[in-house]
């Protein structure tokens, strides 16, 4: 393996420790915040995307991910936000949505097509797996969310909305 | 294309966000139950996010070092470029819905077609926040429903929100030379396409509401060449306060 392939893998390893500060279940790379790694006359470049354009989290994630770059022994590097394309809950990995629902979240349903104005979403309960809920409000605990109640086992909880 | 003109027109668009963020944020421990505040914040939190990038942006096309901070901190009312409707206060419950209803239901399509329009950085944070501004029109829509159909109370407060907010919507529909240039480019949106989705939008929400569409009559104008009325400096300077007092404050 070369020396900027060998590089790139440790990049990669270290950002794959990184996670979302709000839901710490999540990799930056479950989420798809992670867009690229690459490795250019021995600097790493690293390319992530904002979730939502007020995302609190984002300015932590640059922080830990360049905490984790350092611990990894990488100096050189460069963490850059790329905008387009615009991020999409499409990109969560199925790992991602596992451990989400495993976290007592949600996962978004379906992918993102136009919705209707006032279409509500599917959302099965992550503890008992009914589809027998009602949306209490739009938004939630943070920006991806909003909150559910479940009718079969009436818990609430979170559902990472469809973005 | 002029790069004057696409950091105005960039410029007024952040101004927009960050002023109905501001608006929407002063609602922080006072809105009716606590969902709603949630709610409140959470839009003012994607409108300000919305801001920065625009900002971001405008500084760099504008070239002269200024960042998002000292564009959004460091200049004078007569500066901001913002509608005049976002800068109205948030009067009752209901005048903020209305508010927030006028306004998504434009900007959803206008985010829409914005993202499919020539200039790569405004239509990648577009294509972003779009997908907010259709969360945010379908809570203030389901709102605005809720209070129209409501009680009588409820019902008359809409109603006047509505009525008094009316003539500060043409301002979204209007443009100057400058933005007239940039359409033929294909850089801007020509609000004129946007106006028959927004009407059919508006028709919907206030028929299900039983609520009255209010008459065309004068239309306020004036925020875009930055005369405002007198609430916009009373939200800067609150707003602008620490930076003002600190200059490059950091933390």
């Amino acid at each position: 393996m070369s020396d900027a392939a060998a590089l790139r893998e440790r990049a990669m390893a270290a950002a794959a420790h990184v996670v979302d500060p709000e839901i710490p279940v999540l990799s930056i790379v479950d989420l798809g915040v992670l867009r690229a790694i690459e490795v250019e006359d021995g600097i790493v470049r690293v390319s992530i995307t904002p979730t939502y354009s007020g995302c609190p989290a984002m300015r932590t994630i640059e922080l830990s991910l360049e905490a984790a770059l350092r611990s990894a022994g990488i100096e050189q590097f460069r963490i850059e936000t790329v905008l387009a394309p615009a991020w999409t809950t499409d990109w969560l990995s199925d790992e991602g949505r596992r451990k989400l629902r495993a976290f007592g979240i949600a996962p978004p349903t379906g992918t993102t097509s136009r919705r209707a104005l006032f279409g509500a979403d599917a959302v099965t309960c992550p503890r008992c797996g009914s589809a027998d809920t009602e949306r209490l409000s739009e938004f939630g605990s943070t920006a991806c969310k909003a909150l559910y109640r479940c009718r079969q086992c009436r818990e609430p909880f979170d559902y990472f909305k469809c973005h | 294309m002029s790069a004057a003109a696409l950091f105005s027109y960039t410029l007024a668009l952040a101004d927009d966000a960050l002023v109905l963020g501001h608006r929407l944020s002063e609602w922080i421990g006072y809105a009716p139950v606590l969902e709603e505040e949630l709610a409140l914040g959470n839009i003012a939190l994607d409108l300000i996010g919305e801001s920065r990038a625009l900002y971001t942006y405008a500084g760099a096309l504008e070239g002269k070092g200024r960042d998002e901070d000292a564009l959004a901190y460091r200049r004078d009312a007569h500066e901001f470029l913002n509608l005049l409707l976002v800068e109205q206060p948030n009067g009752d419950f209901a005048l903020t819905i209305a508010r927030q209803v006028l306004f998504s239901a434009f900007v959803h399509p206008f985010w829409r077609e914005l993202a499919a329009a020539r200039d790569e950085t405004l239509a990648a944070i577009a294509a972003k926040a779009e997908k907010e501004a259709a969360y945010h029109l379908r809570h203030a829509g389901e709102w605005l429903i809720r209070l129209g159909d409501g009680t009588e109370e409820s019902h008359c407060r809409a109603q006047d929100a509505i009525d008094e907010l009316w003539p500060y919507t043409g301002e979204m529909f209007a443009i100057d030379d400058e933005t007239e240039a940039l359409i033929a480019e294909g850089i801007a949106v020509d609000p004129a396409r946007l106006r028959p989705e927004w009407e059919r939008t508006l028709a919907d929400l206030l028929a299900r509401a039983t609520l009255t569409r209010p008459a065309d009559g004068w239309m306020q104008q004036g925020g875009r060449r930055g005369r405002h009325s007198e609430h916009l400096g009373h939200v800067l300077a609150e707003m602008q306060f620490l930076q003002r007092a600190y200059p490059g404050a950091a933390w």
